[in-house]
C-alpha cells in the first residue's frame, strides 16, 4: 500500500519541530539561524513558512510518478514502492538536471564543496520501509503533517474540506499535480501565494519526454535502412555510369 | 621550419590560456559555488547554454558532410570532408572537456554507460555522444594513419567505413534532437518563446543549417590564415542548401509560436523579447535576405558574413533556450563569472589553436595542393571513406 504525508496548513502552528526532527534524521545541523531560513537548501530538506498568521510547508513532494527519477541519467533518483523517492549518492554525477526539471524545484546542491551532491527529502524512506512514520509527521504534536496510507489520507482530506467548507480552498494538493503526490496539502490561502506552481499539467511530466524517447528505436532502424538504401542506390549509379565511361573508351 | 613567433593572436591566447588555468585551478579547489554564478534556483548556466548545447551545434558539419559525401554521393564536396570530420571531432572533445568542468562529480561521467535509465534524454544523450565521438574518432584516424603510413590499419578503416558513416548520421540525428528533448520536461519553466513539442525538431534542424555555415566560415578563415580554402562553386552549393535550411527552419519557427499564441507577447518587451528578436533578426531574416541576392550568395565575401550570422543567431537561439527562457520562472538574473568566461574562452582558444596547428601538419585542406583540373584523378583517395565501395 502506497503511503503518504496529509499536511493541513490550518492545523499547523508554526513550531518547527518537523523541521528540527527532518534535520536530527538526516544528520544536518540545525539553530535558530537555521531555523529563521525560509529557504530549502542542501541543509534544509524541509521549511515551514509563515504569511502572517498563515503557515506552509514545502518538502520534496515524493510525486507518483517523479519527474526527478525519469531525468536522471544514472537512474540516482527512484521511486518506491512504499511512496518515498530516494536519492543514491553513489550513482549521481552532479549534473543537476533533476533541479532544473523538478516543477515544484525540490532537489537542492551542495554548491560549496568541491565534491557535491544532490539533497532532498526522501519521506524518510528507511522509516517507511520499516512500517514507521516519517520523522516530521511523529514529530508534529498538532497532526498537521499526518502519515498514512495515501488513499486513506485523501479519503480524510476530502472529509475535512466537506466538513469545513468555509475553513479551506477546496482543493487537495497533490491529489492530480503532474500525475500526483505522495505528499498532499490543505490550505485556507490559495497554494500559489506560497510559491506551489498551480498551473501544473495532471499529467505526469515525464510522458513528455517519453513520447519522443519511445519513437527512437523506430527512428533509427527506418534511417539506418534508408541511409543504406540511398547509399546503394547511388553508388550502383556511379559503378554504372564509370562502366560506361569506360566501354565507351 | 620557421622559429616560433609571438603574433597578437598568439599573445591573445596565452592571456586567455592563463585565466582559464586559474579559473580551472579554482574551479576544482573551491567547488562550483564559489566559482560559477550558478545557484539551487538558476542550477544550468553558461558550461551547459554554451559549451554543451553550442558546442554540439557547431560539430553538426560532420554529419551533414559525411551524409552528402558518402551516401549521396556527392563526391564533389569530398575536399570538405576532412576540415569538418576534424571540427567536429575537436569539437566533442572540448564539449566533454566542458562537462568535466560543469558536473559535480566529473570522475563519474562515465556512469551513465553502466548505471542505466532509459527513460532519460540525457541518458540517451550520453550514450549517443560517446558513440560519436569513436565514431568521428575512427573516420578522422585514416589521416594519421597516412601520415604514419600504416597501410593494415587504412584498409581495415576503409572496409567497415559505410556502415560507420551511417552510424554516425543516426547517432548525431538522436543527439542532436535530444539536446531539445532535454527541455521538454520544463513546460512551466522555460518561457513560451521557446518552449515547444518541437523543440528536438527545431534543434535538430537548425544544427544541419550551423553544419552549413560552419563549413563554409571555416573554409574562409582557412583562406585567410592558413592560404588554404575551398574552390569556389562548392562554397556557392552550400550557400544554397543554407539558404533551404534555414527557410525550412523559419517556416516551421514561426508557425510554432504563431500557433501557439506566443507571437503576440513579443508587445510586452522586456529582456525576453529583444533577445528573441535579436535571434530572429541574425539567424533567419538578416541571413535568408542576404543570400537570396545571387551576387551575394556567389561572392566569397557575401557567403562568409552570411554564415557568420546564421551561426551567432543561433547561438543565441541555444542560450536563451538554455538561459533567457530560465531566468523568468528561476526569479533571478544570470550572469556567468569570470571564471565561467575564462574556461569558455580557453576552451575555445584551445580548439582553434588544435584546429590550426592540424591544418599545419596533418593533410586536411588536401584537394587545394593538387592541380585543380586534375584534381579528380590524381589525387591518391585518400579521403576518409573512399575506398568503401571495392
Ligand atoms: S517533488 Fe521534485 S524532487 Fe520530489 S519527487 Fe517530485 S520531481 Fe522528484
Ligand atoms: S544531479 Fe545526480 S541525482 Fe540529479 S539528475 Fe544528475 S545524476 Fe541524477
Amino acid at each position: 500500500m502506497s503511503k503518504g504525508i496529509l499536511y493541513d496548513a490550518t492545523l499547523c502552528i508554526d513550531c518547527k519541530l518537523c523541521e528540527r526532527a527532518c534535520a536530527e534524521k538526516h544528520g544536518l545541523p540545525y539553530n535558530e539561524a537555521i531555523a529563521a531560513e525560509e529557504k530549502q537548501s542542501a541543509h534544509k530538506l524541509t521549511v515551514v513558512m509563515d504569511k502572517g498568521d498563515k503557515y506552509m510547508r514545502r518538502l520534496c513532494m515524493n510525486c507518483q510518478d517523479p519527474t526527478c527519477a525519469s531525468v536522471c541519467p544514472v537512474a540516482a533518483l527512484r521511486k518506491t514502492a512504499e511512496g518515498p523517492v530516494t536519492y543514491d549518492a553513489s550513482r549521481c554525477i552532479g549534473c543537476r538536471y533533476c533541479m532544473l526539471a523538478c516543477p515544484f524545484s525540490v532537489p537542492k546542491y551542495q554548491w560549496n564543496t568541491a565534491l557535491p551532491l544532490v539533497q532532498k527529502c526522501d519521506m524518510c524512506a528507511d522509516r517507511v520501509a520499516q512500517g514507521l512514520p516519517t520523522a516530521c509527521a511523529a514529530a508534529c504534536p498538532t497532526g498537521a503533517t499526518k502519515f498514512g496510507d495515501r488513499d486513506a489520507l485523501i479519503a480524510e482530506a476530502q472529509d475535512r474540506i466537506a466538513k469545513n467548507p468555509e475553513q479551506y480552498v477546496h482543493h487537495i494538493y497533490g491529489l492530480t499535480e503532474v500525475g500526483g503526490t505522495s505528499v498532499l496539502l490543505l490550505s485556507s490561502v490559495p497554494f500559489e501565494e506560497f510559491g506551489y506552481p498551480v498551473h501544473v499539467d495532471n499529467q505526469p511530466l515525464p510522458m513528455l519526454t517519453w513520447h519522443v524517447l519511445s519513437e527512437l528505436p523506430q527512428v533509427v532502424t527506418f534511417g539506418a535502412a534508408l541511409l543504406g538504401g540511398i547509399w546503394w542506390i547511388t553508388s550502383r549509379r556511379q559503378a554504372v555510369a564509370a562502366a560506361e565511361a569506360k566501354s565507351g573508351d | 621550419m620557421a622559429t616560433f613567433r609571438w603574433t597578437f593572436w598568439k599573445v591573445v591566447l596565452a592571456f586567455v590560456l592563463l585565466a582559464g588555468a586559474v579559473a580551472t585551478v579554482l574551479r576544482f579547489s573551491e567547488g562550483l559555488g564559489a566559482t560559477t554564478n550558478l545557484s539551487d534556483a538558476f542550477p544550468w548556466g553558461l558550461w551547459i547554454g554554451f559549451d554543451v548545447m553550442c558546442g554540439v551545434m557547431l560539430a553538426a558539419g560532420g554529419f551533414t558532410l559525411t551524409a552528402t559525401v558518402y551516401i549521396f554521393n556527392l563526391k564533389k564536396f569530398k575536399p570538405i570532408v576532412r576540415p569538418t570530420v576534424l571540427t567536429a571531432f575537436l569539437g566533442y572533445l572540448l564539449v566533454v572537456i566542458a562537462l568535466l568542468f560543469d558536473l559535480g562529480r566529473g570522475y563519474r561521467i562515465w556512469h551513465p554507460l553502466v548505471m542505466w535509465n532509459p527513460r532519460s534524454v540525457m541518458f540517451e544523450v550520453a550514450w549517443c555522444v560517446t558513440l560519436y565521438t569513436m565514431v568521428l574518432a575512427l573516420e578522422f584516424a585514416p589521416i594519421i594513419f597516412e601520415r604514419l603510413r600504416l597501410e593494415k590499419l587504412l584498409r581495415i578503416q576503409r572496409a567497415i567505413s559505410i556502415p560507420l558513416v551511417i552510424a554516425g548520421v543516426m547517432l548525431s540525428t538522436l543527439h542532436q534532437s535530444s539536446l531539445g528533448s532535454l527541455y521538454l520536461i520544463v513546460p512551466g519553466k522555460l518561457h513560451p518563446f521557446w518552449y515547444t513539442p518541437l523543440l528536438p525538431l527545431l534543434f535538430f534542424v537548425s544544427a544541419i543549417c550551423v553544419g552549413l555555415a560552419m563549413t563554409i566560415f571555416e573554409s574562409s578563415m582557412s583562406a585567410r590564415h592558413f592560404g588554404k580554402q575551398l574552390e569556389m562553386p562548392l562554397l556557392i552549393r552550400l550557400g544554397r542548401a543554407l539558404l533551404v535550411g534555414l527557410i525550412v527552419y523559419s517556416v516551421l519557427r514561426f508557425q510554432d509560436v504563431f500557433d501557439r499564441g506566443a507571437l503576440k507577447l513579443i508587445t510586452r518587451g522586456g529582456w525576453e523579447s529583444g533577445l528573441f528578436l535579436l535571434e530572429i533578426a541574425m539567424g533567419l531574416v538578416a541571413p535568408i535576405v542576404l543570400l537570396i541576392f545571387p551576387k551575394v550568395r556567389e561572392s566569397s565575401g557575401g557567403l562568409y558574413i552570411s554564415s557568420v550570422l546564421v551561426v551567432l543567431g543561433f547561438v543565441t537561439n541555444r542560450m536563451n533556450v538554455a538561459i533567457t527562457g530560465m531566468e523568468a520562472s528561476a526569479g533571478v538574473h544570470y550572469f556567468p563569472k569570470w571564471t565561467e568566461l575564462a574556461v569558455t574562452a580557453s576552451i575555445i582558444g584551445a580548439g582553434f589553436g588544435i584546429f590550426a596547428a592540424a591544418v599545419k601538419y596533418l593533410p586536411i585542406f588536401v584537394a587545394e595542393e593538387a592541380h585543380p583540373a586534375s584534381a579528380e584523378r590524381r589525387e591518391p583517395e585518400l579521403a576518409v571513406l573512399s575506398h568503401a565501395r571495392l
